[in-house]
């Protein structure tokens, strides 16, 4: 039934290009729509979905080892809701009919690299997984091959391609040790030598390699150069789900089925969530450039969802797993946003912006909610992920962790505080008086997403029981 | 040992070609060479599988793919090159040094393990592995090669279109 997730994707795009190009030109944006949909629906309700005969006979013929738990779940549903918000400011944005095919037919390969990457229980097909998506990435990031954009790219290809040394040494090391690459073998020969050098090294390096992936300080060289260079709607693919899923859910993964969760483990986690929650914060209020603020926002954020992560105790990864649904929904729609403005007022810089709420209030008004469910204010979805994250640090006796969590809060509130007097608040400026709100392929996705943030914080009690608690189930509960 | 050593000096040696030659062209030759010698290293460490590998997909099929890349780009004047190569010089000088630094460190300290390592299979038959056993890794290179094709068109091809 898995196998469909990354199938359907590729087998689109094959026959997109093999023989019905001309007819598919048109429709591919259709197609993919359909697609993320359909990803979407399967995510929720998983019982309900049906194969067509053609997929069933396809995904009998192919036997891949897949497996799906409640992490994986989320984390598809994630990937649904960006690629279909990703589709749809793509429309908008890109005009030629040439381009945007061009466009969907990466996406769709990296949508089926990133289904790939929840949804394998092997090591190594994780880092082909990996790869897929890396190399998708870097070649959307360059998309439209200007200077910025480029250099972006390129430094992204360069410290992907060292993440990925990286994690391939370590699964020499631990094939050599365990003879297998599946999860399963791995972690049950790491039982008997979870202390050895050789071993820890292995660990070591294969989550330093997830750390350059997801971005986090000090390995964030990359992040914030590819998320501003790259165009509106690859910034919400990027920091949407692409840095979420090939960093932090794979770290979540590997560190919890893989490797457990040991002493030494925990202590680097914690560590370097909590540096990249305070650090990336005050780089963050230093920024002029929307998007630029918005990168180093999403350190930042994602530093949350580490910490929570380190701290190993169920209500900690549940807390994780909810703050990485909400980054998702709150930090899209942010780069939706700075998009939309981009594409109206001609600029990113924060200063010459300013007094946009009056002629775009939609755009205006979602941006004070994603800002403030970043911040963790009462009662968005932000403030609820964010305080069982700080409750389980401090039930679990890491005080100091805890503290630094609600500081790196108030350093949030503070800098999207900024953001929103330079570019929504304040008076209008003469040059931006003919501006507009922007067409509905912003429009969608910003109340989509605005929609999604107010809901899951509205809805925190039946989400509790129903969606989050239920993280339990990974360690066999 | 002996014939071990010089295989590996040679290894780098083309890797270092590789990186530091002035033409890109000469530099996927490089890669070639280098991924030849690497198939040797592992012909003779008995992993046949690897190799012919190594030396069918690295060093033939990406090869090709770099070599009809490379055609599609405009290569830098002589005074361009040869002023990236100085400038790479001087970024890289200690570079030679840190790595004899670090093989000497790992000559010196004898780093006992003690791990129990499982028997590793040498026998399997190649269809079986690559098909019941990798299926998902195949199809995963697939899926790979084909964002290479579509990097190809979005970075080259559209730009010469562009340039007409």
């Amino acid at each position: 039934m898995y196998s469909a997730l990354i199938l359907k994707p590729f087998f689109c795009v094959l026959i997109m290009n093999m023989f019905l190009k001309g007819w598919a030109k048109k429709t591919a944006l259709w197609v993919a729509l359909l697609l993320s949909v359909a990803q979407i629906i399967f995510a929720i309700f998983p019982e309900t979905y049906h194969q067509s005969s053609f997929i069933y006979v396809i995904s009998n013929f192919f036997k891949f080892d897949l497996a799906a738990d409640n992490i994986t779940r989320v984390l598809l549903l994630c990937i649904g809701i960006v690629f279909f918000v990703t589709i749809i400011l793509a429309k908008q944005m890109i005009k030629d009919d040439d381009r945007r095919f061009n466009f969907i037919n990466l996406l769709l390969i990296i949508v089926s690299g990133l289904n790939g990457v929840v949804l394998v229980t092997d090591i190594f097909s994780l880092y082909v997984f990996l790869e897929i998506v890396a190399v998708g990435s870097f070649v959307l990031i360059a998309f439209n091959k200007e200077m910025l954009a480029l250099e972006g790219a390129f430094k992204y290809i360069i410290l992907s391609s060292v993440a990925s040394i990286m994690m391939l040494t370590a699964i020499a090391l631990l094939l050599l040790v365990s003879g297998s690459t599946s999860f399963s073998a791995i972690s049950a020969s790491l039982l008997y030598s979870t202390y050895n050098p050789l071993i820890m090294i292995a660990m070591i390096t294969f989550i330093c390699g997830l750390f350059i992936k997801a971005g986090l300080m000090p390995f964030h060289g990359w992040l914030p150069d590819a998320y501003t260079a790259a165009p509106g709607p690859v910034s919400v693919l990027l920091a949407g789900v692409v840095t979420k899923t090939v960093g932090v859910y794979t770290l979540m993964r590997i560190v919890i089925s893989v490797f457990g969760l040991y002493l030494p483990i925990q202590k680097i986690l914690m560590f370097v969530g909590a540096s990249s929650i305070i650090f990336a914060a005050l780089a963050a209020l230093g920024q002029t450039d929307f998007k630029r603020m918005l990168s180093f926002s999403s350190i930042s954020q994602v530093g949350y969802i580490v910490l929570g992560l380190g701290c190993g105790t169920t209500l900690g990864i549940a807390g994780a797993l909810f703050h990485l649904f909400n980054h998702t929904i709150f930090k899209s729609l942010l780069f939706v946003n700075a998009a939309t403005v981009e594409a109206q007022a001609g600029t990113r810089d924060m200063q010459k912006l300013g007094g946009l709420s009056a002629k775009m209030p939609i755009t205006g008004f979602s941006s004070v909610l994603a800002s403030l469910s970043a911040a963790g204010i009462p009662p968005l979805a932000g403030f609820w992920s964010k305080l069982i994250i700080v409750i389980a640090l401090w039930l679990s006796g890491n005080y100091i962790y805890a503290i630094i969590a609600v500081m790196g809060s108030v350093l949030t509130l503070a800098y999207f505080l900024s953001l929103q007097r330079m570019v929504f608040f304040g008076k209008l400026r003469e040059d931006l008086m003919n501006i507009k709100e922007g067409g509905l392929g912003f429009m969608i996705p910003t109340v989509l997403l605005a929609v999604i943030t107010v809901g899951a914080g509205l809805a925190f009690p039946y989400l509790l029981n129903t969606f989050i608690l239920p993280v339990s189930s990974i360690f066999g509960g | 040992m002996f014939l071990n050593i010089i295989i590996l000096v040679a290894l780098v040696l083309a890797s270092l070609w590789t990186v530091m030659t002035r033409s890109l062209l000469r530099s996927g030759i490089g890669l070639a060479l280098t991924s030849v010698i690497l198939a040797i290293i592992m012909f003779r460490l008995a992993s046949p599988l690897a190799a012919v590998f190594e030396l069918s997909v690295c060093a033939g099929l990406i090869s090709v793919l770099f070599v009809s890349v490379i055609s599609l780009t405009q290569p830098y004047s002589q005074k361009e090159i040869i002023e990236r190569m100085k400038l790479m010089l001087v970024r890289f000088r200690l570079l030679p040094f840190i790595i004899l630094g670090l093989g000497l460190i790992l000559l010196l300290i004898k780093v006992n393990f003690d791990l129990i390592l499982p028997i590793p299979e040498t026998e399997r038959n190649v269809r079986n592995l690559l098909w019941n056993f990798r299926q998902l890794d195949l199809f995963g290179q697939i899926i790979i090669l084909l964002a290479g094709a579509f990097a190809v068109v979005i970075l080259f091809k559209e730009m010469r279109k562009n340039v007409r």
